[in-house]
């Protein structure tokens, strides 16, 4: 992954175009995946993200986020962090990190969990591999991840084990979309259709190592592929061939985004971060309090007896416009919350998003509105997730 | 690709004179920058604008961009079109695209705007 000249910025903001903060960051020394020579071939356009010079678009994101709903895509993610804790009390420590029981973990199944602080909010949220019985993969968030690393260096006194940031040496590839299990089968002898959700199994995908689950960030079926080899691109090329007949195309980090929003898959940075605990954002079912301690407990306990003040819930407007990231919530001419994720949904062809109402204004149906530069826009509160694809039949 | 007759501002707006008025919109260059185009706020006949300043905002599925006013005037007209069609803006950025019409005010100052061939330069500038 080479370092090489931070673009300029310049071209963006003269055109007044307000990225999310997301996708501006400061830093200068941006790297490249393994993938980059694929994505400059197939005509992406990139975008600098929290050091990473990633793919944000290929044929346009409209067009890239119903492929995957209908067909299937395949997204580069290896700016994903991945943290691997290993030693004698591997388990120990990821117990004590994290609020889910990874005590169920074992090599053929993954969790989704989170980095808790004391007070219950999020570090980050992440998912947890079963590597060996004193081995466990935390994949996190590239935006998070120099911080959850030094976080979790910070908490491991007390504990045998060793913590290692092996981010730089894994390559992450997502196949989601109906089209994924078709298409990937052909290029490894794991048998998928055994392989439920969060599933993982580990083999070889067009004759490389990798470790494949049954995991996506899209609401879609799909699978993650994780490698540490370094010709990764026999994979992506693979799979790309493979997939022509099933209408597969390579997606970017904007379809990712939005995909994600229509399923409520939450990003940290928008919809959880540090002053959000994980009752409020929703996710009661991680939190396995009788497993023993571990950080947040005590406040997630507290919070869960006394009830949350607020919760997340998903919004749609009702006029016309577009609610963004940090956009003001009214309801009854007050200023009570703002826009967390704020998104046009290709699928829905219309403005959704996600922001924290405090609990008596949750329920489904409860009109609000989104100041869009200083203009009222009339918003109701909707079921999420907003889509869910639909059951087998 | 930039049509010889349109003069071009450094924020990526085009302007054709049309008798006394003069239509604007957007560079092809601008839309694909912004990517799909899903929203477009559009002014009210009869505003009156300076040069530069913003007369709507254009709203891709990332991006939100204002559009600034590359001459003085009244609004004549406006793309009602757009309401409904909003991706006219990438198909067809410098024809069915366009966004309004403005009663030009005062000529001189097209000359803060650039040839197609200066406009071409200055992207070549843009993407060294």
């Amino acid at each position: 992954m080479l370092p090489f000249f931070c673009p300029s910025l310049f071209l963006l903001l003269h055109l007044g175009l307000l990225y999310g903060s997301k996708y501006i960051s400061q830093r200068c020394d941006v790297q490249r995946t393994r993938l980059y020579s694929a994505h400059k071939t197939a005509g992406a356009k990139f975008v600098e993200f929290f050091g990473w010079e990633m793919p944000i678009e290929y044929t346009g994101i409209i067009q890239e986020h119903m492929a995957v709903r209908k067909k299937a895509g395949l997204f580069d993610v290896s700016h994903m962090g991945e943290i691997v804790i290993s030693g004698n009390q591997a388990l120990d420590f990821v117990q004590y990190l994290t609020p889910n029981n990874a005590a169920h973990l074992d090599a053929n199944k993954a969790q989704y969990s989170a980095l808790t602080t004391p007070q219950g909010t999020f570090v980050d949220d992440l998912l947890v591999y079963y590597l060996d019985e004193n081995a466990y993969l935390l994949v996190v968030n590239a935006a998070n991840t120099d911080k959850d690393f030094q976080w979790i260096l910070s908490h491991k006194q007390g504990f045998d084990v060793e913590v290692q940031n092996k981010s730089e040496d894994y390559t992450q590839m997502a196949l989601q979309g109906p089209g994924a299990n078709k298409i990937l089968q052909p290029l490894t002898a794991i048998d998928l259709a055994e392989m439920s959700g969060f599933a993982v199994e580990r083999g070889s995908v067009e004759g490389v190592e990798a470790i494949v689950s049954r995991t996506g960030y899209t609401g879609e079926d799909g699978f993650e592929i994780y490698t540490l080899a370094q010709n990764p691109q026999k994979i992506w090329d693979a799979i790309l061939e493979e997939g022509k007949t099933y209408g597969l195309q390579p997606i970017g980090l904007g379809a990712r985004d939005t995909l994600r929003l229509e399923a409520r898959l939450m990003l940290y940075g928008n919809d959880i971060d540090e002053s959000t605990t994980v009752l409020e954002a929703g996710m009661r079912w991680l939190v396995k309090f009788k497993k023993g301690d571990f950080l947040g407990r005590e406040s997630l306990l507290k919070q869960k007896e006394e009830g949350v003040r607020r919760k997340i819930v998903g919004f749609e407007l009702l006029e016309k416009g577009i609610a963004r990231p940090h956009y003001p919530v009214f309801i009854e001419n007050e200023k009570i919350s703002e826009v967390r994720s704020g998104s046009f949904s290709p699928f829905f062809q219309k403005s959704i998003g996600l922001t924290y109402l405090p609990v008596d204004f949750t329920e489904i149906g409860t009109e609000c509105a989104i100041d869009i530069r200083g203009k009222r826009v009339k918003a109701k509160v909707v079921p999420t997730p907003f889509y869910k694809k639909e059951e087998k039949q | 690709m930039y049509p010889d007759d349109f003069y071009y501002s450094k924020d990526h707006e085009w302007l054709r004179i049309d008798g006394e008025n003069a239509t604007v919109g957007i560079t092809d260059f601008a839309q694909k920058q912004l990517g799909d185009v899903v929203y477009v706020e559009l002014p009210q006949p009869g505003a009156q604008l300076e040069f530069h300043q913003s007369l709507g905002v254009i709203e891709s599925v990332k991006a939100v961009s204002d559009i600034y006013s590359p001459i003085s005037g009244e609004i004549m007209e406006i793309n009602e079109e757009l309401n409904e069609s909003p991706e006219l803006i990438n198909e067809d950025p410098h024809d069915k695209g366009w966004i309004v019409r403005i009663k030009v005010k005062n000529e001189t100052e097209l000359e803060n705007l650039m040839s197609a061939s200066e406009y071409e330069k200055f992207l070549e500038g843009l993407e060294d």
